[in-house]
């Protein structure tokens, strides 16, 4: 295993947002991971109760597009539900057609107060999104903090 | 790639490959070398290479490297050739800065200043994933987002005159909210009336610095030591939405081959689908500007109760700082109507334009310019240069040049707050982590950002302000 793959992200330099590069051992995996990136961004997801089960469905016309309207949903289901996101499970990426399709199931909790979130994420950005799955799974991400 | 320098504020990369109207930096020595260190220049030369761009594409003298376009970007299409791009305008779109103005002196407040940044805190709910006070329910958020401020103030959210001194008197007409997508409109159903987080703000200020009495005297800004209450925020999690769906549906409608960055991904200005973004565009800005409004009221309101008063809290001016819309401006000796974008830039209109408020169209639009945290912010006056040069735009804030990464490594938000307190500037904020991320030394020199622009006669400097009382989301 590399230096990289021991890791589930890394976090690197960039201006104004935040960008980062997640790993893992399948596509799976590194949108896992790429899950964990973001919300470390936004609060400690080890605090927060495994109470709710949220399905999650989405579709892409490619990886990259898969991948943003996943990171998407952590942020649509805090805005619209007050979701704070603890795990990814049963998480399977499949091709249908022309399209990607991901099923998942988030689980966390709803906000009531009780968690004090410490940092906020506006959007995932195309702005150099790689996504290698070749000889290695690895994504890099920049998100608009 | 050539930098060339035209004289001590300009600088200009010649067209070359595929551009198709050279780049213009209006920038300094000294902000220029930022800017070289990012990928501004980059994304600058790639706007300039879109289809029906006009005259230059500029980058403001805060500008650095964003998505796409460069923050502090503008770029002006034709209304036949060119195109709309959401990335031109940004995922915070209509993320703005409204200024009220009070007739308390630093005296006044300076006994009940805690006790008003305590109250404002309550009052104003702020940081991530909050919700707001008001339960509205969709057909209502659709109703804000088709009319605006002019729906908070029906409402009881403040006055008319705070709709006259406001862009686009607080509504752009184009918004059609029937365009918004459920995802966009259950995003915004919690939020109208919250502040948001990250590099959004609330402070209490006093005037530092009156360049231009005269200019000053008509925005209502008359004496060193007056307080000013500035509201930064934006469209929060309803103008995301918007940016994210236009972004995938330009893509599945047009494929990304070809765009050298996939956050330039656009679409011709009369196609439907370019219709269609600045219809829900449009709606996205006036929740922003309803959103404003209504924590506006609610800084009233805390003035009233603590103070014992909000007479006289007039407000100076509302500015959005991420927009497209449509104006009529000088392209090569003729006028001609153009869609602008201004992505991390400020409307910077001079005398006489009609789009601005009677009361200040014969001294030029109230420009206002937002510091970094605990750093002075500026309020400008828009110029007839600023027409000739920057199709009416400037800069509109400071800049970052620090990732919050490192800005996290290097300081303490518990040790900035310290800091800030010696100076006499008292801090609130929900995050200590966001407090170090926002540290003033992670930004760019606001002071130097003003001069530039004023120098060069973009934006006119008439009055500096420092806070007294910051709230952060």
């Amino acid at each position: 295993m590399s230096q990289d793959q021991k890791k589930k992200y890394q976090f690197l330099e960039h201006t104004a947002d935040a960008k980062f590069q997640a790993f893992g051992h399948s596509l799976e995996e590194v949108f896992i991971n790429a899950v964990y990136a973001t919300v470390s961004l936004m609060w400690d997801r080890e605090k927060i109760g495994r109470k709710i089960q949220q399905p999650v469905r989405v579709e892409g016309r490619d990886l990259e597009q898969l991948l943003v309207n996943f990171l998407e949903e952590i942020l649509y289901l805090l805005d619209s539900r007050m979701f704070l996101l603890h795990s990814v499970e049963k998480m399977k990426i499949q091709r249908e057609a022309d399209i990607f399709v991901l099923d998942a199931q988030f689980l966390g909790d709803i906000n009531e107060k009780q968690y004090r979130p410490h940092g906020d994420v506006k959007a995932i950005t195309y702005n150099e999104m790689e996504i290698h799955t070749n000889d290695r799974f690895m994504v890099q991400v920049v998100v608009d903090v | 790639m050539e930098l060339k320098r035209i004289n001590a504020y300009t600088y200009q990369i010649l067209k070359h490959g595929n551009m198709n109207v050279p780049t213009v930096i209006y920038t300094s020595s000294k902000l220029l070398e930022s800017i070289k260190r990012d990928r501004t220049l980059e994304q600058a030369q790639n706007v300039a290479c879109l289809p029906g761009i006009q005259k230059m594409a500029y980058v403001m003298p805060d500008g650095h490297q964003g998505y796409g376009f460069p923050i502090g970007g503008v770029a002006a299409f034709d209304l036949d050739e060119g195109i709309i791009s959401p990335g031109g305008v940004g995922y915070d779109i209509n993320c703005g800065v409204r200024l009220l103005k009070t007739d308390f002196m630093e005296k006044d407040v300076e006994a009940k200043r805690t006790g008003l940044l305590a109250q404002i805190f309550r009052s104003v709910p702020a940081g991530v994933g909050k919700g707001g006070k008001l339960r509205l329910s969709r057909r209502v958020l659709e109703e804000v987002c088709l009319k605006g401020a002019e729906w908070a103030v029906e409402n009881g959210y403040g006055t008319r005159m705070d709709l006259e001194r406001t862009e686009e008197y607080g509504r752009m007409k184009s918004a059609d909210p029937s365009y918004l997508s459920k995802r966009a409109i259950d995003r915004g159903v919690p939020q109208l009336g919250t502040l948001g987080a990250g590099n959004h703000f609330l402070e209490i200020q006093k005037v530092d610095e009156i360049y231009d009495p005269e200019i000053a005297g008509v925005f209502g800004i008359h004496s060193l030591g007056q307080i000013l209450v500035m509201i930064h925020c934006g469209s929060r999690g309803l103008g995301h939405q918007v940016a994210s769906d236009y972004i995938q549906a330009m893509e599945n409608r047009f494929g990304t081959s070809g765009l050298p960055d996939r956050e330039l991904i656009n679409a011709p200005i009369r196609s439907e689908m370019g219709q269609q973004y600045y219809k829900s565009m449009s709606a996205a800005v006036n929740f922003a500007f309803a959103n404003r409004q209504v924590i506006a009221h609610w800084v009233r309101d805390v003035f009233k109760k603590i103070m014992g008063s909000s007479e006289g809290m007039d407000q100076v001016y509302d500015v959005c700082h991420n927009v497209a819309k449509f104006e009529k401006h000088d392209i090569n000796g003729e006028e001609k109507e153009v869609c602008i974008h201004r992505k991390g830039a400020t409307r910077s209109f001079g005398p006489g334009r009609k789009e601005i408020p009677e009361v200040y169209r014969s001294v030029g639009q109230p420009v206002i310019i937002p510091g970094s945290m605990g750093t002075a912010s500026y309020v400008l006056a828009g110029t007839r240069q600023a027409e000739q040069l920057s199709f009416g735009s400037t800069a509109h804030g400071a800049g970052r040049m620090m990732s919050r990464h490192e800005a996290r490594r290097r300081f303490r938000g518990e040790q900035i707050k310290q800091d800030l307190a010696e100076k006499g500037i008292e801090l609130q904020s929900t995050s200590w982590r966001g407090v170090a991320e926002e540290a003033a030394q992670a930004y760019k020199d606001v002071d130097e950002v003003v001069k530039v622009s004023h120098e060069l006669g973009i934006g006119k400097r008439v009055v500096r302000v420092v806070p007294v009382g910051v709230m952060k989301g």
